[in-house]
Formats: C-alpha cells, sequence, structure tokens
C-alpha cells in the first residue's frame, strides 16, 4: 500500500472534522504530508501561506459558505498547477462531472476505499510532478536559449 | 379508481332525477302554458262564432217563414176584401182564384173554401170533396171566428192528413163569413226541412201545446218540458231567436237549442243539435291538442331521460376522473415528499457512515503495525473491522440509491431508439434468464418515434423492471413479453411476465421507497421508487396492473418528440455502468 508514496503533500478539505482527522491519520500512515482545512476559505488560506508545497487538493463538494465547486474554481484560478479530486456524498455524479469540467483530476464517492483515494492521489501527484517537470524543462530550454544568445 | 360506493349512486340516481324533473318541467310549462291559452281563445270564439250563426241562420229562417205565412194570410185577406159572399160562394169562380193562387205561388194552396157563420162550408174549390161539410165544432172555426185573420196549427181534419188553415174573416148581411184556404203541409215542411246542418242539425216547429208543425226525424214526445221551457224563455226576448244548451232528458245527451217564435208566438221554430257535431270542430281540434300534446310528452320524457342519463353519465366520468387525478396527485405528492426525506436523510447519514468506515480503516492500518501482529485475536479483528466496512459500504449504496431516487433531472439527455435500446437490456439478461427458465420474448412495434431522454436512466428503469419479472419468475420459470408501442403522444414500453402477481394490498405500495418483498440484504426497495422517481422526471408514468396467479404487467410511458434520427446513439454505450439497482 506504501509502495508509492513519496512524500506527497496534501491538503484535506471537508466540513466533517473527525472524518477529516481520520483520513488525515491514515494517509499520513501511508507516508502522506497532511494538511487539513474545514471550509474553502481555511483551504484557501492555507494553500496562500504554504502553496507551493500543497500538490494535491482533496475537496469535499458539499460544504457550508464556500463550496467544493466554488473552491475549486479559487483554486484553479490562483494555483492552476495544483491537482484536486473530488469528494462527494452525493450519488448524484452531475456536481463531480461538473467538478471535471472546471479541472478537477478526478472524484470519489463518499465513504471511499482508502485504496482508491490513495491511487487516485498517487497519480494526481505524478500528474502534477509532471506538469512541473515539464514546466521547468521549458524554462530551462528557454533560459538555455538565452544563455547560448 | 372508479367509485361505485351506494353513497355515490345514490347520489347520481338524484342527480339523475333532477336533471330529468327539470328538463320534463321547463319543457312541460311553455308547451301547457301557450297550447292552454291558444285552445281556450280558439274554443271561446269559436263556439260564439258558431252560436251566433246558428242564432242567425234561425233568425232569418223565422223570418222567412213568418213571411211565408203572411204573405199568405195576406193572399186570402186580399181575395176576401176583394170579392163579396156571393161571388166567393160561386164554387167556378173559387176554383178560378185557386187556380190563380196555385199559378202564382206553386202547390202551396191545396184548396180554397167559404165557411158561414154556422160553420157550413158553403163553396169549395180544391181536390178533396168538402163541400157541405160543417166546421162548427172544429176549434179552427171556432178561434177563426174571433179573429179577422187566423192561422190554425196543423191538424188532421176531415181529409185525414196533416195541414193547416188560413183564414180571413169577412161580412155579409151582418152575418160574418170565412174564407179559409188549406196550406199543404208538405209544401210548408219543405221550408223548414232545409235548415240541416252537420248530422244532427235540423229543425222543425211546435206549437204551444208541444206538437209538431213540422215533420222531422226527431222525436220530440218526451222532451216537451223542455220545450216548454225554450218557449216560455224564447217570449223573454220578444221572440227573437235564443240559443241555449240542455241536457235532453230522453237520452242524456247534451244538445244545442236554439229556440225563436212564429206566428205571433204560436209556434216556435226550434234548431236542435248535438253539442258534439255542433262543436265537432272544437273537439277536432281537441283531439289534435291532446294527439300532439301526448307525442310531444313522450318525446320530451324520452329526451329527458336520455338527456340526464347522458349528463350524468358525463359527470360521472368527470368525477371519476378527477378522483383519479386527485389521487395521482396525492400519490406523487407523497412520493415527492418521501423523496425529498429520502435524500436529506441519506445526506445526513452518508457522512456519519464514512467516518465509521474511516475509522474501520484506520483501526485495521493500526492493526498492520507489529505489535499487534502476534494478537491472538487479530484474524477475529480484522473479520470484525471488514464486516464493518462492508456493511459501511452497504450503507453508502442505500443512501445512493435513495438520492438518485430524489435526484433532479441531471443526466445528459440524448436521442435514443427505443427498441435498439430495449434490445440490448434484455440481451444483459439472456444469459440469467437461461439459468432461471424464463424466456423473454420481446414484441418490437415498427415505427417507434425517438425519444430526447437519459440513456442511462431508461436503461435503468428497463434493467429494475426486467430484473423485479425475473424474481418473480425464479422460483417456477415461465415467460416475460417486452412489448413496445405507442399510445397518443407517449412511447409505451411495456413488460409483462406470468408470474405471481402482486396482491391488491401491496400494489399501491410498490413505488414507495424501501418497500420491498425480498429476504433482508436482497433488495433495497428502492428499484420501482427509482424507476417512478426517473419517468416521473422524464413526464412520463410508470403504471402497474396485476392479478394474482396471473401475472404483473408494467407500463412505462416516456413522452416523446417526433425529431430526425439525427443525433441517435448507439444504445450500447454506458450500459455496463448503467443499473446495478434491483427492486
Amino acid at each position: 500500500m506504501n509502495e508509492l508514496a513519496p512524500d506527497i503533500n496534501v491538503l484535506l478539505v471537508d466540513d466533517e472534522i473527525a472524518f477529516v482527522e481520520t483520513i488525515t491519520k491514515r494517509l499520513k500512515k501511508r507516508h502522506f504530508i497532511i494538511q487539513t482545512a474545514h471550509s474553502g476559505m481555511e483551504a484557501m488560506e492555507k494553500l496562500e501561506e504554504n502553496g507551493n508545497a500543497t500538490e494535491v487538493v482533496v475537496l469535499d463538494v458539499k460544504m457550508p459558505g464556500m463550496d467544493g465547486i466554488e473552491t475549486l474554481a479559487e483554486i484553479k484560478r490562483k494555483f492552476p498547477l495544483k491537482e484536486v479530486i473530488m469528494l462527494t456524498g452525493h450519488a448524484t455524479v452531475s456536481s463531480a462531472i461538473e467538478g471535471m469540467k472546471k479541472g478537477a483530476f478526478d472524484y470519489l464517492l463518499k465513504p471511499c476505499e482508502m485504496s482508491d483515494l490513495v491511487s487516485k492521489v498517487n497519480r494526481a501527484a505524478e500528474k502534477k510532478r509532471e506538469h512541473e517537470k515539464r514546466v521547468v524543462e521549458a524554462r530551462m530550454q528557454e533560459l538555455m536559449r538565452t544563455k547560448a544568445q | 379508481m372508479p367509485s361505485n360506493t351506494a353513497e355515490d349512486k345514490t347520489y347520481y340516481k338524484t342527480l339523475t332525477r333532477k336533471i330529468f324533473t327539470t328538463v320534463v318541467v321547463v319543457s312541460f310549462m311553455p308547451m301547457i302554458f301557450v297550447g292552454g291559452i291558444i285552445l281556450y281563445h280558439f274554443q271561446t270564439s269559436y263556439s260564439a262564432k258558431v252560436c251566433s250563426y246558428l242564432e242567425a241562420l234561425v233568425n232569418r229562417h223565422r223570418h222567412d217563414i213568418d213571411m211565408f205565412l203572411t204573405e199568405r194570410q195576406n193572399n186570402i185577406h186580399f181575395l176576401a176584401e176583394c170579392y163579396d159572399y156571393p161571388a166567393l160562394s160561386d164554387e167556378a169562380f173559387l176554383q178560378e182564384k185557386l187556380d190563380i193562387l196555385r199559378k202564382e205561388y206553386g202547390e202551396v194552396f191545396s184548396d180554397l173554401g167559404v165557411v158561414d157563420h154556422n160553420g157550413h162550408q158553403t163553396a169549395y174549390a180544391g181536390a178533396f170533396r168538402l163541400e157541405n161539410a160543417n166546421y162548427a165544432s172544429a176549434e179552427w172555426f171556432q178561434k177563426a171566428m174571433r179573429e179577422q185573420f187566423f192561422i190554425s196549427d196543423v191538424f188532421m181534419g176531415l181529409r185525414g192528413f196533416p195541414h193547416f188553415i188560413v183564414a180571413a174573416r169577412n161580412e155579409w148581411n151582418g152575418n160574418h163569413y170565412i174564407l179559409r184556404a188549406t196550406v199543404d203541409f208538405q209544401a210548408f215542411n219543405r221550408v223548414v226541412r232545409n235548415i240541416r246542418i252537420g248530422e244532427t242539425g235540423s229543425a222543425f216547429i211546435i206549437n204551444r201545446k208541444n206538437e209538431l208543425q213540422t215533420d222531422t226525424s226527431l222525436d220530440i214526445s218526451e222532451d216537451s218540458e223542455l220545450y216548454r221551457g225554450l218557449i216560455n224563455q224564447a217570449f223573454d226576448t220578444q221572440g227573437k231567436a235564443k240559443i241555449s244548451v240542455l241536457e235532453s232528458p230522453k237520452n242524456r245527451k247534451r244538445n244545442l237549442y236554439v229556440t225563436g217564435l212564429l206566428n205571433n208566438g204560436n209556434w216556435a221554430l226550434i234548431y236542435q243539435q248535438d253539442v258534439g257535431d255542433a262543436f265537432a270542430e272544437i273537439y277536432r281540434t281537441w283531439w289534435i291538442a291532446l294527439i300532439v300534446f301526448t307525442a310531444g310528452a313522450v318525446a320530451i320524457i324520452t329526451m329527458a331521460m336520455i338527456v340526464s342519463r347522458r349528463t350524468v353519465g358525463r359527470i360521472a366520468e368527470a368525477d371519476n376522473e378527477k378522483e383519479m387525478m386527485n389521487q395521482q396527485v396525492i400519490e406523487s405528492n407523497r412520493l415527492a415528499s418521501l423523496g425529498e426525506m429520502a435524500a436529506g436523510i441519506a445526506h445526513e447519514i452518508n457522512n456519519p457512515v464514512a467516518i465509521m468506515v474511516e475509522e474501520a480503516g484506520w483501526i485495521s492500518d493500526l492493526l498492520e503495525e507489529e505489535e499487534f501482529k502476534e494478537s491472538e485475536n487479530l484474524e477475529e479483528f480484522q473479520t470484525s473491522l471488514g464486516q464493518i466496512k462492508k456493511q459501511g459500504l452497504r450503507c453508502r449504496d442505500i443512501t445512493h440509491k435513495l438520492l438518485s431516487f430524489a435526484r433532479r433531472s441531471e443526466s445528459q439527455k440524448q436521442i435514443i431508439k427505443i427498441n435498439a435500446m430495449v434490445e440490448e437490456v434484455v440481451g444483459l439478461f439472456s444469459h440469467q434468464a437461461k439459468y432461471s427458465n424464463v424466456r423473454i420474448v420481446t414484441k418490437f412495434a415498427e415505427d417507434m418515434p425517438y425519444i430526447h431522454a437519459s440513456q442511462t436512466e431508461l436503461q435503468q428503469v428497463l434493467f429494475n423492471l426486467i430484473n423485479n419479472a425475473l424474481d418473480a419468475l425464479r422460483a417456477t420459470g415461465g415467460k416475460i413479453v417486452i412489448m413496445t408501442g405507442c399510445e397518443d403522444d407517449m412511447a409505451v414500453i411495456e413488460v409483462k411476465d406470468n408470474g405471481p402477481g402482486i396482491p391488491r394490498a401491496e400494489l399501491a405500495k410498490i413505488f414507495d421507497p424501501f418497500y420491498t418483498t425480498k429476504p433482508v440484504g436482497k433488495g433495497t426497495g428502492l428499484g420501482l421508487s427509482i424507476c417512478y422517481g426517473i419517468l416521473n422526471n422524464m413526464g412520463g408514468k410508470i403504471t402497474v396492473a396485476s392479478s394474482v396467479g396471473i401475472g404483473t404487467n408494467f407500463r412505462v410511458f416516456i413522452p416523446h418528440q417526433d425529431s430526425g434520427p439525427g443525433t441517435v446513439s448507439d444504445a450500447s454505450s454506458a450500459i455496463g455502468n448503467a443499473v446495478t439497482l434491483t427492486h
């Protein structure tokens, strides 16, 4: 289970504190680095504070105040490279689909299998790192080009 | 749900009666009113017309007869004045005068005679050998001697058949003598007998002793009292014709009498006619009116019956429809509120369940630690945690299904070919059906319209229905018939099985969430609720008919639009994850 978990930095956002706590414990046990937030606003604050570290955001769709979809939009606006996995209690896939349209990486139905969550987070992180790598490469090339000139 | 309770029946009966009565009364009132007024006026004016006509008729004849009598009298008077006794006593002369009279006036005068004051007929001209006849004791002679002119009643006299005498008195040598003429009865009779109207109207003349002065077919012997009364009455009007309607004592028949006096009140001309005959026109009109009225009444009553029955039939139908509609509204409201409640519960339960599952997961994570590996109950812990997780996931399934029952439309709509879709879903069951010894028969209507709906949802509905049918037939085997067709502006999919059927009491509840007949853990009781919810959202409906021992028939109605095949999708998409929900 902890085969691939090279210390991925995850931000867990859900208004159910008990749920967040347990998931945190379980993910930590699987060598993830976890930050938590209990509302959309808090999540944004956390990202602003130490945004660079966070790689994947696991975001509950249904939250009081700023809900998951709004938060997602905000995250994608400010931190386009961060991958977001939507957690939904709805059987209605519609909100999840909407999330996907707005740039979420994937969605999960609550309650979810830990293995599902882990694999999705891993894949999200992988994608993120891949992205970043490309971004870095692109920059490097640009840099080298400018240097060569 | 047709309402045939006794209460309803009496209500509709009363209603029918009321409508019937109203129609009859409203139709009859004007008919009776108008008919009555017209008949009344007709009768009044017609009988007035008849009466005045008859009075005029009798008056004219009275006048004619009086004229006739006066003329005859004048003839004789003239003779008596023009010639003296010796001249008149000459029979040849008398015969000559008779001939002149007869020539002038026809056969009216049958003879002439001169009678001296002793009643001895001194001269005679005529057909009867009456010379020297002595009239001294004759009633007419005695009366004639007292008056200057005299007309006798009709009598038989010496000659033996009816006649009457017109006499004029004169004087010769201080003695009265009488010139008399006999008026032929037949000739006089003709004047009166000509008055004939209708079948029974005829006239006759009687004297004051109620003796007939003319010939008549009527038998008047028994009605003498009546005639006396009439004549007395006629005196009050100075002899002018007067009409009266009296009942004949003879035969109890109502007759119409017109009486006028003649011959200075000595005679009376009586016109007599049966009332029914005189007013035949009125009676005929009455009959026609009665027939028309009866026919009208029959027509009105028949129509009222038909109209009232038909109206009440319509009302009952409308009531039934309303009732059914009400029940449908109640039903769908009930299901809608149930759905909302279910959704609420599902939401609320989902989170605690998620936490429980996660906690269980955390414990099993911890059990992985070295220190617990040695624990003797490790396996027990793990089984127990596995069970918690499994049941938690079961809860999740239930809540998810509940939510899908309650959800608003959220899946994507597309153009669907019904037959292809049905075919596809049925294909999924071919294996299962074979094992259960069930034959699935499909009957597709050729020209099914395209449907704009969520394919996944429709598949789910169909899947649930077929799955239920299969469950019903699992023990016994049997046949499932799936038909497509069109009804009004709806596409219809029918799923019919010949299983054990659903008892009536349960039929009302089958669309309720959590209603199930399957053993605990086998079914959630949400399948049909979901079908209901899906179709409701589409604007369609689902109906069920079932008879115990015969089978169950579900009909799914889906509104269709006649769009072209433009974006028809292949039915095969998404079928795998379409449905895992069964009833």
